[in-house]
């Protein structure tokens, strides 16, 4: 075995031209060649007590599968990753890693850590390119179980129950599998393709999919009991957009983000070809700090706008983003105008026509600055507006994106079934809701989170559904 | 894929269509709707259900041929299939303990008003009927409402059939003689909706409106359907799709329902929000 790669900075990874990439939504990251992966996995020391391994929320073991790459043997690296994670390819593009695997990693107390999730893409990818999936020969074990919602923690508690031998079968509300990762991140990001490829992973291991099934209007939770299936797991996500409450919120041209990125992403207003509207050009403001906000404001970039602004009430440390996204943002030329918020979305009302076309469209908002004050609760700085520092700016089109409330259909339907003041449903350590034999993680249960803590709950799940079905 | 089980022409531009869908059949409710894609890549577009058959498994829809996308459905024949059909969605109109009703239809809202005289018929409630059409050709379900209304007023607008004028005045002249109502239930164009509750509103008879305006998913994901209602002086922000789409016709703004509507009217090209907004289209 070849010595340790001492190198202190990771290999850096290829990406498409800022310039370039801000007029087309192919994938920004171009991944890790074989050589790359390579070098870049020798940056591994293999300790001992892999910290990384405590800070991924599905327990990938990091360490074993990167030996394989250091030996080239990628497909060995991809079955270690995938006895832990059902989406390996899905979270080397979303994940966090600098918050959580990277972030406990001794390389990165004298220096960059190894690039964790580049090399979990790799090998997803190289195993994605190169393998044939061969049919599961997995035989029945005679239970079945339904999964409410083919997001991120749904489809992996659907394919863990699948590899146990459980007859799974996933009701999804819209007319295509995969919730968030096809709704929400852009093509951009995490090209549908791979979501795809990643549900007919789960398809060949027996899992089924029924779409265009809404659970608390086509079915509820009592019926799908009575079509024989032993448990359930509700993984519905955080549906509902927030708004602020300011005035404006209705004016044309405000939209939530989960509108935006819907008609961008799930009704394709992207293509060139599609007939799906949406605004383009102009100046754009999104409203927020988070992954979301990012994916909207880089949206709207490559839709055509000539300015795209983030607004956020705190600071650049504060921004709740993956640092990956925030960087290639500013790359690419969107704005942060941070520790300020809006009061008010301006619409425009020509007062000698109210035929005027361009009545009760939005031109622009109002803003007020912020200073951090004292630390809240959970220690974040809380920001305070300064007296008398309110100005505009001229916008078009204002794009909310400051979180989502989980979806009351399924509450609202199923007695016993109980939530928390934010809606969120109340579950204990393994993911059991206050009715037997219903589960429940990922958003619907903690509101708006990441990809990774909603396959880390649907994987708690499964696990908890596999001891009480065998029993 | 979803069978096309019947389709039959109402009017030159309006269809009538019983897909079957058991799930939704079995579940659907007069005030509920319905969305569909009519192919791969298709838009999705909601329609109100018309009625269902539990037995065949089939929801009747009543579309008319408005933009890209019910023209393509519209081309498709009995026996053929489209891609999705989901529902029911919206919460159901409620009819309960109503005993005397005044229906009040527009256009092409007169395929969702036409149920929902029926289920109050049924119930025993007697039913007052007015029916508003442009002209006479595009007069729809007049047997229809015959059989289960109590009294039927038949408007055009160009006074080509029956009686010329808006829904508004048979309303004003019965509220104006003294005959009340334990409720106003209206689904047509906005505008209609607005003034029938303006018409209403010095008699304090409960208005219901039946909202249908731009939305994607129908499961309240995409808050484009949010309309403001005015609730003891608060605003209040509502999604159709998950809160209605029936309403208080008094609470609801109905100048910035009217603006929302018009959103896309410059996006000429891109038929879609047009296409899945049938009534607004009745305003245009």
């Amino acid at each position: 075995m070849a010595k340790a790669n001492m190198t202190p900075e990771r290999n850096i990874m290829p990406t498409q031209e800022p310039s370039v990439r801000a007029h087309n939504f192919d994938e920004v990251a171009l991944g890790y060649s074989e050589e790359t992966a390579i070098d870049e996995a020798m940056r591994c020391l293999n300790c001992k007590n892999k910290p990384c391994v405590d800070g991924c929320p599905v327990k990938i073991r990091i360490p074993d599968f990167i030996e394989e790459i250091k030996k080239g043997e990628f497909e060995k690296a991809y079955e270690i990753i995938s006895a832990s994670s059902s989406l390996p390819a899905v979270c080397g593009r979303v994940c966090p890693q600098e918050k959580q695997c990277e972030s406990k990693c001794v390389r990165g107390i004298k220096g960059e850590s190894v690039g964790i999730g580049r090399l979990e893409r790799f090998v997803a990818d190289w195993h994605n390119t190169f393998s044939v999936d061969v049919p599961s020969s997995l035989s029945s074990n005679g239970h079945k179980v339904a999964v409410v919602g083919s997001g991120p923690s749904g489809l992996t508690c659907a394919g863990d129950l699948a590899k146990k031998g459980y007859e799974v079968t996933v009701f999804e509300a819209l007319h295509v599998a995969g919730g968030v990762l096809v709704y929400g991140i852009p093509e951009f990001r995490l090209p549908k393709t791979i979501v795809a490829k990643e549900v007919d992973t789960l398809k060949k291991l027996g899992v089924k999919i029924e779409t265009n099934v809404v659970i608390g209007k086509t079915l509820t939770v009592d019926e799908i009991f009575d079509m024989g299936f032993e448990a359930i797991f509700i993984g519905s996500g955080a549906g509902l957009p927030n708004f602020m409450g300011i005035p404006g919120e209705s004016l044309k041209g405000v939209y939530s983000a989960n509108e935006f990125l819907t008609r961008s992403n799930l009704m394709k207003a992207y293509r060139d070809d599609s007939t799906t509207p949406i605004m383009k050009g102009g100046n754009v403001a999104v409203v927020g700090g988070g992954n979301v906000a990012m994916d909207a404001a880089r949206t709207a970039l490559r839709l055509g706008a000539e300015k795209v602004y983030i607004i956020y009430r705190r600071s650049m440390e504060e921004l709740p983003a993956r640092l990956e996204e925030v960087e290639h943002a500013i790359e690419e030329g969107i704005e942060f105008s941070l520790l300020c918020a809006p009061l008010e979305i301006l619409g425009y009302n020509n007062p000698d026509d109210p035929r005027d076309p361009q009545n009760g469209f939005v031109k622009g908002m109002r803003l007020i600055k912020m200073e951090l004050g004292e630390p809240d609760e959970r220690g974040r700085r809380r920001p305070v507006e300064i007296e008398g520092s309110e100005y505009e700016i001229e916008v078009d089109t204002v794009i909310m994106s400051i979180g989502t409330s989980p979806n009351p259909l399924i509450k609202s339907t199923t007695d016993g079934l109980e939530v928390n003041s934010r809606g969120g449903i109340i579950v204990n350590e393994d993911g059991l809701t206050s009715r037997s034999s219903v589960y429940a993680g990922g958003d619907a249960v903690t509101g708006a989170a990441t990809v990774i803590s909603a396959m880390g709950a649907g994987k708690t799940a499964a696990e908890a559904i596999d001891k009480y079905l065998s029993k | 894929m979803y069978r096309i089980a019947k389709k039959k022409s109402l009017n030159a531009n309006v269809i009538e269509m019983h897909i079957t869908a058991p799930l939704v059949a079995r579940k659907a409710k007069p005030g509920q709707f319905i969305i569909l894609r009519v192919d791969e890549d298709g838009e999705r577009i909601p329609l109100t259900v018309a009625g269902t058959d539990a037995e065949c498994g089939t929801v009747k829809i009543i579309f008319q041929i408005a933009g890209a996308t019910t023209k393509s459905l519209s081309l498709k024949q009995e026996g053929e299939y489209i891609q999705d059909f989901v529902g029911p969605l919206g919460i159901a109109s409620e009819l309960e303990d109503l005993k005397k009703v005044c229906v009040i239809g527009g256009g092409v809202g007169c395929a969702i008003a036409m149920p929902i005289a029926e289920a109050l018929h049924n119930m025993g409630a007697e039913v007052t009927s007015i029916i508003g059409f442009r002209s006479k050709d595009i007069v729809i379900l007049e047997d229809e409402f015959r059989s289960f209304s109590d009294k039927l007023v038949i408007m055009t607008d160009d006074g080509s059939y029956e009686r010329k004028g808006n829904v508004t005045e048979p309303l004003k002249e019965m509220l104006s003689n003294g005959e009340s109502f334990d409720m106003i239930i209206t689904i047509g164009p906005l505008i209609m909706m607005n003034f029938v509750t303006e018409t209403a509103r010095p008699y304090g008879i409960p208005v219901t409106v039946s909202m249908n305006p731009i939305m994607i998913d129908g499961t309240g994901m995409c808050g484009g359907c949010r309309l403001t209602l005015n609730i003891d002086g608060k605003k209040v922000t509502k999604f159709a799709c998950v809160d209605g789409p029936d309403f208080n016709g008094y609470e609801v703004d109905f100048d910035e329902a009217m603006s929302r509507s018009r959103m896309y009217n410059d996006f000429e090209r891109h038929s879609y929000e047009d296409t899945c907004n049938l009534l607004n289209k009745e305003v245009n």
